[in-house]
């Protein structure tokens, strides 16, 4: 048995699976345009990530993540709408080199928490930061009052809200309901064309597979074990002398960090940023990606994401009456019927037929058993 | 800010921006009062509220195009027919859901709100497929139109006044039912203990069952409240749903009182705001406000006592 702190073996299977399945089939198979879906879906597969280990594992439902998709997204917006305006790109304006909608709004000058985007490495910083210290904050003020369950999942709602009213509010600032749009060049390198596209794809795989690690471990670490024991009964482990306010705070904003990270690549690869991925229509729908893949299981929440938003485009884009009643009816199946989502069927119903089937094989009846933690659902 | 005007004139922008206040009260009130029965009292998140209360207000819709059509002469009193049948169609619906749905949740409160989430869309889109995609508005009857002239430079529309008259109605038809009636002793005797509730002879799937059912109830002739102010559409639910939760919760989730005080204060700051800066500042000021002041004390404004 290959145990350590990453994975154990039927983990490792399903890591390699998946690396198979999106960095060779999914390439070969598809044309740019489809891969560059995939991309964006991918940037939803952060977020998702980040549910389950605050979500699946800790038991705290956000319904904002929203917000922190959408700081990671502007801030990475920020600075390559800093670079599409340069100078030369904006001699047409009244004021050139400040962004094409602060000209519309009658900004003479650029505001000062613009400034710093003109450096990628502050920019780079400020896409984990930024969100990571807001989560902390938020954090800190609920758990430490011992605030939980519904209470948070509607306040972080409302944060999703406020956040939404004050984007679209202050058009000047932000490019109001239309979004910072028009992203050419990234340090010089035009995103737009078709190679860079490509890059840009295998370069978003990569940092998921790093993201993927960092949740692996948190898993089987001893962090991930009380993140359940918590989950479960949160004050017996408080009596255990456990401070269950850092842990929450922990998953909370690591959470906000990973949907952070997706909301910058969506920034890279769809080449806008809007509110409309802030408010509390895609938080809900972000949860809805996890409890689809299976909120206990982070290579299902991949695969979640990915099905969900595959099954949003072909309907919506044969049967758009169809659509809403499709999603609606899922979310409403997964949680009367199957609480542990696609991870749940995986593990209850096809696991142990490879299993058995392996066995038979081996002619050994006391093969390898799972030792994964006991909340179960084995990843994929 | 204020040279443009005289004194006199400033009382009479206060008083009428209060009762714009009052009257967006009066909205939060009706929609918060079923959300307050269901989520304060049951515990389950309803998201699709502000869908059964687009119900409310589509039923009202009908019922004016109807009496249009077959009884012009009798135009002026269809609202309140209206009312009752918006009540009787949400309440319904509602009892529907819980029986289909809800029933199989109550263990899983976070889970009730995803399903109702998905509950919501599906209705969203029957209303678009059914209604169309366009607002509506119903005709106000004659005696609807208009407004009250106060003082010289003070005037209130009647529609407004109507509604908070209905608001008022209605607040103390729901307060009756709960403390005073042998049905709300049962409601609140399977809220404070299930199983001990059970075990004296009360049908709690039955009371689940109804409670549900008048929440959703409350919640359609909220609706139908809603149609004398604004126009409806298949999404306009859930601009509101939010505000609800906030008002609700605010207020200290199982107390009635503290769901109307709480109206009350969010609503009246946020119109007194307006006058001010632009709406949508007023509304995230507000709404920073209500998040701070909970994250202060979480338990809301008025907090039930009850050992847990």
């Amino acid at each position: 048995m290959t145990d350590n702190r990453f994975f154990n073996r039927s983990e490792l299977i399903g890591i390699l699976v998946l690396a198979v399945f999106l960095v060779v089939v999914l390439p070969l198979t598809l044309d740019v345009f489809r891969l560059n879906l995939v991309a964006k879906y991918l940037t939803y597969a952060f977020v998702a990530l980040g549910l389950v280990i605050c979500w699946g594992y800790g038991g705290i439902l956000s319904l904002g993540q929203g917000v922190f998709f959408g700081l990671g997204g502007y801030c990475m917006a920020m600075f390559l709408k800093l670079e599409a305006s340069s100078v030369e790109n904006t001699k047409i304006q009244s004021t050139p080199g400040i962004p094409d909608f602060m000209d519309w709004n009658q900004l003479t000058a650029l505001p000062f928490f613009w400034k710093p985007f003109h450096s990628l490495t502050f920019t780079i910083a400020a896409i984990v930061l930024v969100p990571g210290i807001f989560a902390l904050i938020i954090g800190t003020a609920m758990f430490k009052r011992r605030v939980g369950g519904t209470y948070f999942a509607i306040i972080t709602q409302a944060v999703a809200a406020i956040l939404t009213i004050l984007i679209v509010g202050q058009q000047g600032y932000t490019g109001g309901i239309n979004g910072m749009t028009d992203l050419r060049t990234l340090k010089g390198w035009d995103i737009r064309p078709d190679h860079a596209k490509i890059m840009l794809y295998f370069f978003e795989v990569g940092c998921l597979f790093v993201c993927i690690m960092i949740a692996q471990f948190v898993r089987h670490a001893k962090l991930g074990r009380i993140l359940v024991a918590m989950r479960e009964k949160e004050d017996r482990v408080r009596f255990s002398g456990y401070s269950v306010a850092n842990f929450k705070i922990f998953a909370f904003s690591i959470a906000a960090m990973f949907a952070a990270i997706g909301g910058a690549m969506f920034a890279l690869n769809v080449g806008f940023m809007s509110p409309s991925f802030v408010g509390i229509v895609p938080s809900i729908e972000m949860v809805i990606y996890t409890a689809v893949g299976g909120r206990l299981s982070i290579l299902g929440a991949i695969y979640g994401t990915l099905l969900v938003n595959f099954a949003k485009t072909s309907l919506s884009e044969t049967f758009p009456e169809l659509w809403l009643f499709g999603l609606g009816g899922l979310f409403i199946a997964v949680v009367l019927a199957f609480p542990n989502g696609l991870a749940g069927i995986w593990s209850d119903y096809v696991q142990p037929r490879i299993d058995r089937l392996i066995a038979s094989r081996k002619r050994k009846p006391d093969g390898w058993t799972d030792s994964s933690v006991a909340d179960g659902a084995p990843a994929e | 800010m204020f040279g443009d005007y005289s004194l006199g004139d400033l009382g009479s922008i206060f008083v009428m921006q209060g009762f714009a206040g009052l009257i967006l009260f009066s909205v939060y009130v009706l929609m918060a009062l079923g959300l307050a029965i269901i989520f304060g009292q049951m515990g389950v998140i309803n998201m699709a509220h502000g869908e059964f209360m687009i119900l409310g207000a589509y039923v009202t819709w009908m019922t004016s195009n109807l009496f249009q059509t077959y009884m012009p002469g009798l135009f002026g009193g269809y609202f309140f027919l209206a009312m009752i049948l918006a009540f009787l169609a949400s309440g319904a619906l509602g009892m529907l859901v819980e029986w289909v749905l809800i029933r199989h949740l109550y263990k899983r409160p976070l889970d009730t709100l995803l399903a109702t989430w998905g509950l919501s869309l599906m209705l969203q889109q029957a209303y678009r497929s059914v209604f169309g995609a366009r607002e509506v508005g119903v005709e106000l009857p004659q005696w609807m139109l208009g407004s009250l002239q106060v003082t010289s430079s003070i005037e209130v529309p009647i529609n407004g006044v109507f509604v908070m008259c209905l608001t008022v109605l209605i607040t103390i038809g729901v307060a009756y039912v709960m403390f005073k009636s042998r049905w709300g002793r049962q409601v609140r005797a399977v809220v404070q203990n299930r199983i001990m509730a059970g075990a004296v002879g009360i049908n709690t799937e039955k009371v689940d069952r109804y409670t549900f059912g008048l929440g959703c109830g409350i919640a359609g002739v909220a609706g139908s409240a809603f149609t004398m102010i604004g126009s409806t559409g298949p999404t306009s639910g859930q601009l509101y749903i939010v505000d609800t939760f906030l008002v609700v919760v605010f207020g200290g989730a199982a107390s009635l009182l503290g769901t109307i005080a709480s109206a009350f204060s969010i609503s009246q700051t946020q119109s007194t705001l307006e006058f001010f800066m632009s709406g949508s500042m007023a509304k995230v000021l507000t709404l920073l406000a209500v998040v701070g002041i909970l994250m202060l004390r979480p338990q809301g404004l008025f907090a039930l006592k009850v050992r847990k």
